[in-house]
């Protein structure tokens, strides 16, 4: 089913199909397919790359704990400690870190040959971090504010003449309260899989005009395939970096105006 | 024919998400969250902390040496300037010791000189005194020779002889006692 290894006869773009291959075995009805074990790989990566680079705990660092020190810090000092604040950033900074780096490890997974999936580009697992970046951050502004305190928060901006409230409580309730955890997950899903579609869809018009076509202009335009794909793919290697850091950041800054004081 | 085509085309929603891939990406999660709050966090935030507290401790260890060393130096210099003045004491003690041992060392060695020249004084007296014994007696002699040699016979007679030389001599011994008790 992967486009780049079948010879089209005509060009057939790829579908969504060609992103969510069947799985590897399956136990039950545990379907375990290249996602699931990308998943557990990068768990894996992660957490066994923090626990070595910083085995030592050294006070002059070796190259690799500086390394280590330098995506830890990045997270807790630019993330955690700039936007939530300087008192009470530390708690939030273990899930900062894992969101942060899982999602970076399985967003490069797809810039990664034979790898080659993003696994956010599977809706459930964006789905599952923006639940749970919701379920927190919502828990964090009820435990400040009390559940009224944190609806008025969410609903009822103040300075606002009396009468707009009728207007503004339900659409600021749907702003905050539904789109947001929405548009949360959906931005780092469809931007990890309109990627990948791309660079899909780039190998398979590669593949089409070197083999269907054939002839000076079929190479000529699959070398052409082949700078478009190059082009993607180095774009992309960008946005699977960018997106780690935007849902991070979004995160941090729902959880900064669920702890904030008055609005 | 066409219920497969609708299932292609459900299963071919991108947005329908596969609920072993949430669970998975869950679980997952989980462990990574885990990892993160009971190794990673702690284990980072003790390096920093230890930077901090080696970088602080390191001040205030530098700034309590610092004070110590000014004590320190007040110290010595407390002691050197109390060091001066004891020898400065000391010098003028010597000094004035010198002065006095000098000074008695003249005395003494004036009164040795006077002494000294004392008992010269002494000897020659009684070397004279010898010498004039030795000469009364010689002179005696050859006086009482050149006389009866002058007088000639007359003289031999010797009572008025002997009478002559007699009381000659208790003349010499009467002076000669003198000059004795006077030695």
């Amino acid at each position: 089913m992967n486009p780049a290894l079948r010879i089209p006869a005509e060009f057939v773009a790829p579908s969504v199909e060609d992103a969510h291959l069947p799985p590897f075995f399956t136990v039950g009805t545990l379907e375990v397919g290249k996602h699931s074990l990308l998943i557990l790989l990068s768990v894996v990566l992660i957490a066994g790359f923090f626990m070595y680079v910083v085995r030592r705990r050294a006070l002059v660092p070796s190259k690799g704990q500086y390394l280590g020190e330098m995506g830890y810090g990045f997270v807790r000092n630019h993330l955690g400690r700039d936007i939530i604040g300087e008192k009470e950033f530390r708690p939030y900074v273990p899930l900062l870190f894992t969101f942060f780096f899982f999602i970076l490890v399985n967003n490069l997974f797809g810039s990664i040959p034979v790898l080659q999936l993003p696994t956010f580009s599977h809706p459930g697992t964006a789905y599952v971090f923006a639940a749970v970046a919701y379920v927190v951050w919502v828990f964090v502004g009820i435990k400040r504010h009390g559940f009224g305190g944190f609806f008025v928060k969410m609903t009822m901006p103040p300075d606002v003449p009396k009468v707009l409230y009728i207007v503004l409580i339900p659409l600021e309730f749907l702003s905050n309260m539904i789109i947001r955890p929405v548009t949360h997950a959906l931005r780092v899903f469809a931007t990890m899989f309109a990627g990948h579609m791309a660079i899909m869809v780039a190998a398979g018009f590669t593949a089409y005009l070197a083999t269907g076509v054939g002839g000076a202009l079929g190479i000529g335009g699959s070398v052409f395939g082949v700078i478009l794909g190059l082009f993607i793919y180095f774009l992309e290697v960008l946005i699977q970096i960018l997106q780690a850091y935007i849902f991070t950041l979004l995160f941090a800054v729902y959880v900064q105006g669920s702890l904030q004081e008055g609005h | 024919m066409t219920a497969m085509l609708l299932a292609a085309e459900e299963g071919a929603s991108p947005l329908l998400p596969n609920v072993w891939e949430m669970l998975i990406t869950f679980i997952g999660f989980l462990i990574l969250l885990f990892i993160a709050i009971k190794f990673i966090a702690p284990a980072f935030e003790k390096v920093y902390r230890d930077r901090t507290e080696a970088i602080e401790g390191g001040l205030a260890k530098a700034k309590a040496a610092q004070a110590e060393a000014k004590a320190a130096r007040d110290e010595y210099n407390q002691q050197l300037e109390s060091a001066r003045l004891e020898a400065q004491k000391i010098r003028e003690e010597a000094r004035t010791e010198g002065e006095k041992i000098l000074a008695d060392f003249k005395d003494r060695a004036n009164v040795e000189s006077a002494r000294i020249t004392e008992n010269a004084h002494k000897a020659i007296e009684a070397e004279r005194a010898a010498a004039v014994v030795s000469l009364r007696d010689e002179v005696g002699t050859l006086a009482t020779q050149l006389a009866s040699k002058i007088v000639g016979e007359s003289l031999n007679d010797d009572a008025r002889a002997n009478r002559v030389v007699d009381r000659f001599l208790a003349d010499l011994e009467t002076e000669q006692g003198r000059t004795g008790a006077a030695r």
